[in-house]
């Protein structure tokens, strides 16, 4: 890229640099509340990551990519609640779980295109949410309480708040950088090739079913690990973290951050999270000014603040 | 025995209720290609229009036809406010767009009647038993749903395939701008298609309002139920979704009341208790994978994407 130092660079390597630093303002001025806030917002961001692999540029518009966030999250609470708290034991089953979740549904819903392939991802997804509000022993509706953080070896220690930022921040990068990779690898060509046309990319001799379930199963497996992520930082796991609405909002986030780029869901995260925290201030009925706040953005604002800060490759 | 009866016809009476719902889903992304998942918040509207106007006016059929009125005409003002501008776009931004009005809607409830449930009483005549075969009651008011639903069905039967309204509609599904050339509003005949929808939703929202707590969100839970009917109906199909609602009516119905016992059959008491209600829960779902499976479009496909 020949103008890589463009607004649009420049805002993200700021962007970047701003979260690793937050930690030092929160130092400085003692606020903790901003920690806990911006650890949740990276904790989603790594969701919304996830998704956009597959909503921007695979094209395949999931509304149920929250299931993850629930099937790593209770991976994580029931191993905590049979007393296993190893997070070596731990993550790599919410990863794997959530990877087998992906293969299946994926392997099923990938059959179908368009609005069906809305309406059954979201179906799938409400069936993990039934399910999981079954298990009386894990709590059902109530959800369950996490009361140890998962534990690694000796220095790692998940409950200090900052190195747990730093943690969850370190992955998020790491995500972005893993997407970044798949994108612009043969594989990701295939993936934004068929999103294109899908019909032609066949015709030229890929098989991108298997090229598009994998990649279904990579942004499930990844957004499992927000998932375990999450339900350390919370301490708590609930239905509610797989609810449908919550898809919603991980799909909102990429949207509002610009589709198609692979930092985009991260402002889009950003702006969600603040935006709900400072429209929350403001009035407890928020939802109704941030309903008619999305409408506007499908309406008039389609590249999302990534597109706003110019360059769109994709709206 | 009498037992099955009643849970049939629960089914089918849950069926014929999701059907209306499906129906307004699937009719309105037939014709206008467009997804609304804000459907289910004007199931909500209807039922909370009837409780309150019930209550207002002291007499429930007044309040039940005036609901279905209201929330005709908030379908129809929606329709020109927001879904005009819709079509023709991507299905994401119908998604996000109408998940923005969900929102919107579930606040602007929780404003104005707040977050606390509302019930909907019947009336005395409706809430007798009847005895509907030798020795075999059934619930007055449920059987009621029954005769509406299945009198709602052939009325829109008709409409649709026998009337020139249907005619007109099935045209502009077909091709809106040679419709709209040879004279006809087409942007009118959407705005009653919509309303028609609407109107579908808000019945379904009110009929089942006296059986459940009229509630924040109960339109986001039946909807994914819609959604999984007009994925098995076939989209844009009002005969799929007639078949696919029922069937799954009874499968979820005659699911709850008999696989726990059906478990318990080849499970030991204690794991049978415990797996019952997370298995019945997904069995229209394992529906639906089959018929994904099976025919990908959907038992009765109408063809056009």
């Amino acid at each position: 890229m020949s103008d890589w130092l463009s607004a649009r660079t420049l805002t993200v390597i700021v962007l970047l640099a701003a979260l690793v630093l937050l930690p030092v303002y929160v130092e400085f001025t003692g606020n903790r509340f901003v920690l806990t806030l911006f650890t949740r917002i990276i904790i989603l961001a790594l969701a919304a990551v996830s998704l956009n692999l597959i909503l921007g540029y695979g094209g395949m518009m999931s509304f149920g990519h929250a299931v993850y966030l629930g099937i790593g999250g209770y991976a994580v609470g029931m191993l905590a609640h049979e007393g296993i708290y190893s997070g070596f034991v731990q993550w790599p089953i919410a990863l794997a779980a959530s990877a087998l979740f992906a293969l299946v549904i994926g392997a099923l819903s990938l059959r179908t295109r368009g609005v069906y392939f809305i309406m059954i991802t979201l179906a799938f997804a409400q069936m993990a949410y039934y399910v999981v509000a079954g298990l009386a022993r894990y709590g059902g509706d109530d959800g369950l309480t996490i009361y140890k953080r998962s534990q690694f070896f000796e220095p790692v220690n998940l409950s200090n708040k900052t190195q747990f930022y730093y943690i969850c921040l370190a992955l998020l990068y790491a995500s972005i950088y893993l997407v970044w990779r798949i994108v612009n690898s043969r594989f990701g060509m295939v993936i934004q090739g068929s999103r294109s046309n899908d019909t032609r990319m066949r015709a030229i001799g890929f098989p991108t079913f298997r090229y598009k379930l994998t990649c279904f199963v990579i942004a499930g497996t990844l957004c499992g690990l927000s998932g375990a992520l999450l339900a350390n930082h919370t301490d708590f796991v609930s239905p509610a973290m797989m609810y449908w609405t919550r898809s919603g909002d991980l799909i909102i986030m990429v949207v509002l951050g610009g589709m198609g780029s692979v930092v985009g869901p991260v402002f889009g995260a950003i702006a969600l999270l603040l935006l709900e925290e400072t429209l929350s201030g403001f009035t407890e009925y928020w939802q109704i000014i941030l309903g008619p706040l999305l409408l506007l953005v499908v309406l008039f604002a389609r590249g999302g603040i990534d597109g706003l800060l110019g360059k769109v490759r994709y709206a | 025995m009498t037992l099955f009866i009643e849970q049939c016809l629960n089914g089918l009476q849950f069926g014929l209720l999701l059907f209306m719902l499906a129906a307004g889903l699937t009719l309105v992304f037939g014709i206008m290609d467009l997804v609304n998942l804000a459907h289910g918040s004007l199931y909500m509207i209807g039922a909370y229009f009837a409780a309150t106007l019930t209550a207002w006016t002291g007499s429930f059929l007044i309040g039940v036809v005036m609901a279905l009125a209201g929330t005709l005409v908030v379908g129809m003002i929606m329709e020109v406010v927001v879904m005009r501008r819709l079509y023709g776009r991507d299905h994401l931004d119908h998604v996000l767009a109408t998940f923005g009005l969900i929102l919107f809607f579930d606040e602007t409830v929780r404003l104005i009647w707040g977050p606390a449930g509302l019930s909907l009483p019947l009336p005395s005549w409706l809430n007798a038993p009847v005895q509907i075969l030798p020795g075999i009651y059934y619930s007055a008011y449920k059987l009621s749903i029954i005769v509406v639903s299945l009198a709602v069905a052939a009325g829109l039967y008709f409409l649709v395939m026998r009337t020139r309204i249907g005619m007109l509609i099935r045209a502009g599904a077909s091709n809106r701008e040679m419709v709209g050339a040879l004279g006809v509003n087409i942007k009118l005949l959407y705005t009653l298609v919509f309303g028609l929808g609407a109107a579908l939703a808000g019945l379904a929202g009110l009929m089942q309002a006296p059986i459940l707590t009229v509630q924040i969100g109960m339109g986001e839970i039946i909807i994914i139920l819609a959604f999984v009917i007009t994925v098995i109906g076939g989209i844009g199909s009002i005969r799929g979704a007639f078949v696919a609602a029922i069937f799954v009516g009874l499968v979820d119905t005659l699911g709850r009341a008999f696989f726990p016992d059906l478990l318990r059959m080849v499970l030991s008491p204690a794991a049978a208790s415990t797996a019952a209600p997370a298995l019945s829960s997904m069995l229209i779902y394992l529906l639906m994978a089959i018929v994904l499976v099976l025919k990908p479009e959907g038992l009765f496909s109408a063809g056009n994407k």
